[in-house]
């Protein structure tokens, strides 16, 4: 039973990613029909928004301690923050401490400034082009970002931690009647899944609330009804992208504790969110989420040793494996409208 | 000319010209000059351009065609290699029955992917096919290892059985493939003066191959079949209403493209015996869907070139390095030379990536009908200077 | 019929080739006679350098070339010399190999076979590469070993720690100086006895590809022979990112120890997501709950920060060897001078194996007096040596594989800077890491006869 349960978090925590960055993949492929591949790479973009706060927050100088020396025999040097220099070891370590929290503040403008950039200078050309070349040329952005990242950061993992406040486990069995410590769960792990929460109702609430919002779904069903109209649909497409930009983004930052940001981590999730975006149905942000977490939890079901010893490597395939069945029984996936990208 | 019309003829010309002709093309540069390092014309990367171009001409017919984009196609190229190298670890190191295995496997296995996948359109097709292709690489990394050798990936050795051949060459190593006796890695090397021009049995076996593929393809985009493919890319509705069903023609071009690209695993396998499971992964298949839109989706020779550009940045770019970047600027003061293998440094070498990205993003918006639009439009130019300077003879070289 | 090869400068006669009947003027290289294949005709010899500059492993591969260029620089006489003067065999002086400067050329094998052995060919074909080194994984070793046997040019393995590479995939014409899966195993098992007790419940997470299996294998024999159980084994996916859904079993498992059989980036997350979990600070059967990664590098030490602190691994090399351990361990100082002194910080393992078998190799062709794969093979073979940073070592000749001490390690509590994140806990003994040639685990495969090409 508490396996089953851990289980479940798992996947609610997995599921939390998924359903952030394939939000943020309806918004532009779903809804205004651009197939993005470079959004894996914003997702990318956004832990490296936390790595590089982190880097500012740190920068140092450098004091040589002639009592030691360094592997070549030179008198060795030991680095002192500035923030640690101006506001004194406690409060400046701890601003350090609290860099992946301070990177959301920095990462939303960022953010929302590359998905501007991106569509003005880029995507808006390409709405009328098939499909087709939308993926070349958003494939190439992806690998030109993603160099980008590696000629500045390497290839190498960088470990950017939660703020010391957050490590550490959060007692769940107890609150369910189990033995202390059989049901523990990571403190960031559930912040990331709060964070989730908060920023999926968001987009729905200014989505379903807001007259702009109602603009954009008119904008969805009928593109050219609501130009006639007099509305200036492209300004609005275009901050559509940036929000979808800014909610990869964050999905990034709120993740880099969690898995130490690489240059190739968009790369990883770029397939995957186009399942669980296609699973979910096209057009549709419910489904997104809703096949976000549901990819998620059966993953983490999945991979229970109970389950790879019924069957073999189902770990390794489970994802397709649903996708199959789901788009096999169920024409336009989970939630999909008609007549979205399926000419 | 071959049932073609005279434009398609030239065009097979053209591209058998230029295969066979390809030692000689692909090395323009001196070997012993800075810019050999640009030669493309060694056996590995010229069979690597024509297998892949074989790929990219047998996934335009799927996808040029009807437009069904199949994001897991490197499945079927995957497939052909395990049962080609299977092949030569029990039965011979004859390429031919390695060939025609593999592309009968995965002929058999685009039948049934394309059966499940073809039910769908749309995205939803290319999810389907992905999901396949995805499924197949991992269990082929893991679960399968004994059939497919895992990470490592499928290889010869001493002790397999080769039926109708020896387990051991004379010399004590594993033998090579072969075709009757013709060692596909025998390479005849021509000096002239201070160029290098090598001639390999292999490349020529999958060039002629190759000039095959693309003249069926030829005859597929010209036939009735190929207008009915087209049928269902313009609008599969309306044929839907005047009664007729798409379905077995797409599935039928699935299969063709699926064997095509068993075809282009078999001919890998053949000259290099070795199968991997990264074969299949799904940047395999990506590859060859930018190979296609690259080239010029939907045009007869833009798959080859789209091919040969991939590749060629992938092997040659990756090679140079600083030391090369300091050869070439050597003739520069000391200053500007530092500061010329500076700015090149990101965009060679390890940066080959980041090239080729930036190479994609040009390509398509400066040429939306890729590289062919490119070629097309150089031609063009040509025959406005020809046109305005038709009266000297020169201009009226006969054209074969 | 025809005379085989896949060289660059090859032999000429065979019928097969369309197009031989040109009439151009073509004379025939020299080279076709002399019996191997891309024999060096000029005043240079070309080394071929394939690592991976793209992909997860990039950075390792970077250093790799770094340790190349080093080493290249050193035979040329460039440079303060390196090891050349420590190590024990004396035939290089510093004039390149057999008087022929020498040159080298890169490649990137993407970590995948297919790309590394496309890169491999192309050094071969088009540059005339002799001698292929590097790589920073299995797969991709076994792989251009093979390509190698084929070509008929020698292969001096990089970073690739699966016993397969010398044992069941091993070939004349390849040769391994890091150490392996069941030597990390052996030299492991006692320390961890010591520092954990006899009385342990391990719990693997292995992933799902043919080096963790190999070293699952490994660690498990070697600790249940202590008298460890082993409660589980779990194959986690290549792909996967995020463990949380492995670790979280292992929570009330009832094992006391987790040993992560993951290597790169797998190893991060998993280490990372194990620590999230609490695992280190875990109390279980009234013991402190161990983690322990196998096989780890300074990289994967960077890559995982703070959560690497007092997990023991194992390493081929580290750069503190000598000053730490003793003069045992000559070359090593002098190593990380000159490569800390042309790149300002000290060399990882990875770097140490790739310069040292380029040394090796270069001494070996001096010994042989001749570049004839051959000859360097059996010069290689049976060859004991030192000098090189690892102490006394044998290249043995049934399996092409060096016997050295290998280093048991642990992440520092405490590290004074970004260089001391590792240290050393114990050496131990060649004899305690040496095994049979036809060991169980390295069986299967025959080292066949060796190729010159040509």
């Amino acid at each position: 039973m508490d396996a089953i349960i851990l289980q479940i978090l798992n996947g609610l925590d997995k599921g939390s990613a998924y359903a952030l960055i394939a939000l943020g993949l309806t918004l532009i492929f779903g809804t205004l029909g651009v197939v993005n591949f470079a959004h894996g790479a914003l997702f990318m973009i956004g832990s490296f928004c936390a790595v590089t706060v982190q880097r500012i927050l740190s920068v140092s100088f450098k004091t040589v301690d002639p009592s030691k020396t360094d592997f070549l025999g030179n008198p060795s040097t030991y680095d002192t923050p500035y923030v640690v220099h101006w506001f004194g070891p406690e409060f400046g370590a701890g601003i350090i401490d609290w860099s992946v929290p301070l990177a959301i503040l920095f990462a939303i403008p960022i953010m929302i400034a590359i998905g501007f950039i991106m569509e003005r200078g880029l995507i808006k050309h390409f709405y009328k082009r098939p499909h087709a070349d939308q993926i070349l040329v958003t494939f190439g952005l992806a690998i030109v970002l993603q160099e980008v990242i590696k000629y500045y950061y390497g290839a190498n993992p960088i470990q950017t931690g939660a703020p010391e406040v957050f490590r550490g486990s959060f007692d769940f069995g107890v609150l369910l009647g189990f033995d202390p410590n059989v049901i523990i769960y990571p403190y960031w792990r559930l912040v990331y899944f709060a964070f989730a929460a908060v920023i999926i109702s968001a987009v729905f609430a200014f989505l379903q609330f807001t007259t702009f919002g109602m603009v954009v779904r008119a904008g969805m069903a009928d593109r050219e009804t609501v130009g006639l109209l007099g509305i200036n649909i492209d300004k609005r497409f275009t901050i559509m992208f940036g929000l979808a930009a800014a909610v990869a983004g964050l999905a990034g930052v709120m993740y880099a504790p969690i898995n130490a940001p690489n240059y190739h981590m968009g790369m990883d999730f770029l397939v995957l969110s186009f399942v669980v975006v296609v699973v979910g149905g096209m057009g549709s942000l419910p489904g997104a989420v809703l096949a976000g977490f549901l990819l998620g939890i059966l993953e983490s079901f999945a991979s229970m040793t109970q389950v790879i010893d019924l069957i073999p490597g189902i770990n390794q395939i489970i994802i397709y494996v649903v996708a199959i069945i789901v788009l096999l029984t169920r024409p336009r996936g989970l939630m999909g409208r008609k007549g979205v990208m399926e000419e | 000319m071959f049932g073609l019309e005279k434009k398609d003829a030239t065009l097979l010309l053209i591209v058998a010209v230029l295969t066979m002709c390809a030692p000689f093309i692909l090395n323009p540069f001196p070997s012993d000059s800075g810019l050999a390092q640009f030669n493309a014309g060694y056996p590995d990367l010229m069979q690597r351009f024509v297998i892949f171009g074989i790929f990219a001409i047998g996934f335009n017919i799927l996808f040029g065609l009807t437009g069904y984009l199949s994001f897991g196609h490197a499945a079927f190229l995957g497939v052909g290699s395990y049962s080609a190298v299977w092949m030569f670890k029990l039965l011979s190191m004859n390429v031919i029955p390695a060939i025609l295995l593999s592309v009968i496997v995965a002929g058999a296995f685009a039948l049934i992917i394309g059966f499940v996948s073809l039910r769908r359109s749309g995205i939803y097709f290319s999810i389907l096919t992905l999901a396949f292709a995805q499924m197949s690489f991992a269990l082929a990394y893991s679960v399968l290892t004994p059939i497919t050798n895992g990470e490592t990936g499928l290889q010869l050795s001493l002790n397999d059985p080769r039926i109708l051949g020896t387990s051991i060459s004379a010399d004590g190593g594993i033998p090579v493939t072969q075709l009757f006796g013709i060692e596909m890695r025998s390479t005849y090397a021509m000096d002239v003066g201070p160029w290098l021009f090598q001639f390999n049995a292999g490349y020529y076996l999958c060039a002629i191959l190759l000039l095959l593929a693309f003249y069926l393809s030829i005859r597929i985009f010209r036939s009735p079949f190929g207008l009915m493919l087209r049928a269902v890319k313009s609008n599969q509705q309306r044929m839907n209403y005047t009664g007729l069903n798409a379905r077995p023609y797409t599935l039928a071009a699935f299969v063709i493209s699926g064997m095509y690209a068993g075809l282009a695993g078999g001919l890998l396998a053949s000259m290099d015996p070795l199968a991997g499971a990264e074969r299949m992964q799904w940047t395999a298949s990506g590859e060859v869907v930018l190979m296609t839109i690259l080239g010029g989706a939907g045009t007869l020779i833009g798959p080859v070139l789209g091919a040969g550009f991939i590749k060629y940045f992938e092997n040659i770019f990756s090679k140079i390095n600083d030391n090369v970047l300091h050869q070439w600027f050597a003739f520069m003061p000391d200053g500007l030379e530092d500061f010329m293998v500076t700015i090149v440094h990101p965009f060679v070498g390890k940066g080959w990536s980041l090239t080729l990205g930036l190479m994609f993003m040009a390509v398509v918006i400066f040429l939306p009908g890729g590289l062919v639009e490119g070629g097309q439009k150089i031609g063009k130019l040509f025959r406005r200077k020809k046109a305005a300077e038709d009266t000297s003879p020169a201009a009226k070289t006969p054209a074969e | 019929m025809s005379k085989m090869n896949l060289t660059r400068r090859g032999v000429i006669k065979t019928g097969a080739v369309a197009g031989a009947g040109l009439a151009l003027p073509t004379y025939l290289s020299a080279a076709a006679h002399s019996g191997y294949t891309n024999a060096p005709t000029g005043d240079t010899v070309t080394l071929g350098f394939n690592v991976p500059q793209s992909g997860p492993y990039a950075d390792e591969g970077a250093d790799e070339l770094r340790a190349f260029e080093l080493a290249v620089e050193h035979l040329n006489g460039e440079g303060d010399g390196g090891m050349l003067s420590t190590f024990s065999s004396k035939a290089l002086d510093g004039t390149g190999i057999l008087g022929k400067k020498v040159t080298f050329v890169t490649g990137d094998t993407q970590t995948k076979s297919d790309a590394a052995r496309a890169s491999a060919k192309s050094m071969i074909e088009k540059d005339g590469a002799i001698m292929i080194s590097g790589g920073s994984s299995s797969g991709v070793a076994v792989a251009v070993q093979g390509l190698c046997q084929e070509a008929g040019v020698v292969f001096m393995a990089g970073l690739t720690h699966s016993n397969d590479t010398t044992g069941k995939d091993k070939k004349a014409n390849g040769f391994r100086h890091f150490f392996n899966a069941y030597m990390s195993a052996a030299a492991l098992a006692p320390v961890l006895k010591n520092l954990y007790g006899a009385d342990r419940a391990a719990y693997h997470l292995t992933a799902d590809y043919t080096w963790g299996w190999t070293q699952q294998e490994s660690i498990q024999a070697a600790t249940e022979a202590l008298g460890w159980r082993t409660v589980n084994n779990v194959l986690t996916p290549l792909a996967a990112t995020d463990f949380s859904s492995y670790i979280t079993p292992v929570l009330n498992s009832g094992a006391d120890v987790l040993v992560l059989n993951h290597y790169g980036g797998n190893m991060v997350n998993s280490l990372t997501n194990a620590v999230q979990f609490g695992l280190r600070d875990k109390q279980v059967n009234g013991k402190n709950f161990e983690i322990v990664v196998p096989l780890y590098s300074e990289l994967m030490a960077k890559g995982a920060g703070a959560n690497i602190k007092g997990i023991v691994g194992s390493q081929n090399w580290d750069w503190k060897l000598e000053n730490q351990m003793g003069a045992k361990y000559t070359g090593t100082n002098a190593f990380v001078q000159s490569f800390g002194n042309k790149y300002g910080f000290p060399p990882s393992q990875a770097a140490q194996t790739c310069y040292a078998q380029t040394l090796l190799y270069a001494d070996a062709a001096a010994r042989a007096g001749t570049f004839n794969p051959c000859a360097i093979g059996e010069a290689l073979a049976g060859f004991e040596f030192d000098g090189l940073g690892n102490g006394p070592t044998l290249y043995r000749a049934d399996d092409h594989q060096c016997f050295k001490d290998v280093l048991v390690v642990k992440g520092a509590e405490n590290p004074e800077d970004e260089f001391h994140l590792v240290e050393i806990v114990e050496v131990t003994p060649t004899e305690q890491v040496t095994y049979d040639p036809n060991h169980p685990m390295f069986a299967g495969g025959a080292l066949g006869a060796c190729n010159p090409g040509a």
